[in-house]
């Protein structure tokens, strides 16, 4: 149970925020196919050596690139936008994935990589999500401001410097690599649900980036406690126990939040005099 | 010289955007670049700035860098739903000198404070650019500028929705670039404007129509044949056998 909360732990602080630029890139659907695009990677590696982290994680990092850079390719050098290819190639890498597993493996083997199992968190992945989650937040912190300015005016981050292209892409990677740390512990369908569903909860609540990446984390964090305690207690699997719980968050935040909730789209408090 | 088009394609898949450009752009210049929509305006801008590689040709700068131009994009390429204060988007006019990975000093934080202050925006520091009007928006964009102080400033249909009280300040501090010895090129679509605060022009139709003092350029005949030009272009045409 103490592993499981680390590991969550460690992978709310660095999903979260990666999930707040997500939203903000309008690319939370992006999210998601990645997290289904990394599945052949984790096949392959659970073909190679079983039920070993370190094989899939290398395997789902792979593939999660390989998908992200064929579609940005793609997109690039023919006319289709990059949604339509990187949908194309995360449909492709996905049906590979569940192939590759049905023949070789049994269902227990595809619902394992499919919905994670935070309790069976040993100590080799609890340093995969403990390194993860440190590259995540360095490299954050590095590409903060040129991911800022692309999200908000790309023209005016290709006009001052190069960077455009590098933080698109490290920014993609990024994303797979929570996903693939995400997927050992929530497996990959839920993993993406810490990064999306904070975010979009927070939105409703504060208005600044700042406060929105703090406002994320904690809830992924609150959320991560609460679900195993729920799962604990109640004998319920630990990944739609933890994104049940941000689920709910999400649910109160639309109804009741500050920002553009319905309560304050329904309510109409007295107007300002100026 | 600043800037020097030589027999310049611009274009995408092949298709030419603006074709066979040669001009040549004085440093202090105060220039239009006026053209029917679809004219290549906006591309000639980006070749300008190497965002946009010519197809044929080549684009020269003259003893400045890229990073010494300052580029006003159309307003609504500029998603203002973005969690950003007034503050942070014009702070980062100090690009050039901090970098992606920098942090502001005092004497960038004053620079900022003054830009605020010029274009009537203090008070509105930690207003999040969502809350702003599209005039308001502008005053934040031209601010950014002002803080880059860059020596080639390109503005992209700066006036396009705004009133004409915004449309007044905002030509005067372009004056005032000017003035310094800055050079400008505005994309622009009101003629009279045109006429009335800038010396030189290029009317552009995909081909350069006339480029010189704005009297010579924008007569009845050019804005006729620029008109017509583009109207008239081939989408499908034959492999351009220009030298």
């Amino acid at each position: 149970m103490q592993r499981a909360l680390m590991g969550c732990l460690a992978i709310s602080v660095s999903a979260a925020p990666i999930g707040v630029f997500l939203m903000l890139r309008r690319m939370s659907l992006t999210g998601d196919a990645m997290a289904h695009a990394i599945l052949p990677g984790a096949a392959v590696g659970f073909l190679v050596a079983g039920l070993s982290i370190e094989a899939m994680t290398i395997g789902g990092i792979v593939a999660g690139c390989l998908v992200a850079v064929l579609s940005g390719l793609v997109s690039r050098l023919t006319d289709v936008a990059e949604d339509a290819s990187m949908a194309a190639f995360y449909l492709i890498s996905l049906s590979v994935g569940v192939l590759i597993i049905s023949v070789n493996g049994s269902q227990v083997d595809l619902l394992h990589v499919l919905f994670g199992s935070a309790l069976a968190l040993n100590n080799d992945a609890l340093y995969l999500l403990a390194g993860i989650c440190t590259v995540t937040l360095f490299a954050l912190a590095i590409l903060f401001r040129p991911l800022v300015v692309e999200c908000m005016d790309s023209q005016f981050l290709q006009s001052v410097s190069r960077l455009s292209p590098l933080a698109h892409f490290s920014f993609l990677v990024l994303v797979v690599l929570n996903l693939v740390g995400g997927f050992n512990a929530l497996g990959t369908l839920m993993s993406v649900g810490m990064m999306i569903l904070p975010s979009a909860s927070a939105r409703y609540w504060v208005k600044g980036l700042d406060m929105l990446l703090v406002l994320s984390c904690l809830l992924a964090i609150i959320s991560c406690y609460a679900g195993l305690l729920l799962s604990y207690h109640v004998g319920w699997p630990t990944s739609p126990s933890i994104i049940l719980i941000l689920g709910s968050f999400y649910v109160l935040s639309f109804l009741f939040g500050m920002n553009g909730s319905m309560m304050s789209k329904l309510s109409k408090p007295k107007h300002l005099s100026a | 010289m600043i800037l020097e088009c030589d027999n310049v394609t611009l274009g995408y898949e092949l298709h030419p955007a603006v074709h066979h450009l040669s001009i040549q752009i004085e440093r202090g210049t105060l220039m239009a670049l006026v053209g029917p929509n679809g004219a290549g305006k906006t591309t000639l801008l980006k070749g300008f700035m190497g965002q946009v590689s010519p197809l044929e040709g080549s684009i020269t700068l003259h003893d400045i860098q890229r990073s010494d131009i300052a580029y006003l994009p159309q307003l609504n390429q500029v998603d203002r739903s973005f969690p950003l204060s007034v503050q942070e988007m014009v702070s980062l006019g100090t690009w050039r000198e901090t970098g992606a990975f920098g942090r502001l000093r005092k004497q960038h934080k004053q620079r900022v404070a003054s830009a605020l202050n010029q274009l009537g925006l203090s008070g509105f520091e930690k207003r999040l650019i969502g809350s702003l009007s599209g005039g308001q928006m502008q005053r934040v964009l031209f601010a950014r500028l002002l803080v880059q102080e860059a020596d080639l400033i390109l503005l992209d249909e700066p006036f396009t929705g705004i009133d004409s009280r915004t449309t007044h300040d905002l030509m005067h501090l372009i004056e005032s670039w000017h003035q310094s010895g800055k050079t400008i090129i505005a994309v622009l679509h009101d003629l009279d404007q045109v006429k009335n605060h800038f010396p030189h022009s290029l009317l552009l139709s995909r081909e350069p129509i006339a480029y010189g003092a704005t009297n010579d350029v924008l007569t009845k005949e050019n804005w006729l044949k620029a008109r017509q030009l583009n109207e008239a272009f081939d989408e499908h045409a034959d492999h351009c056998g220009h030298d």
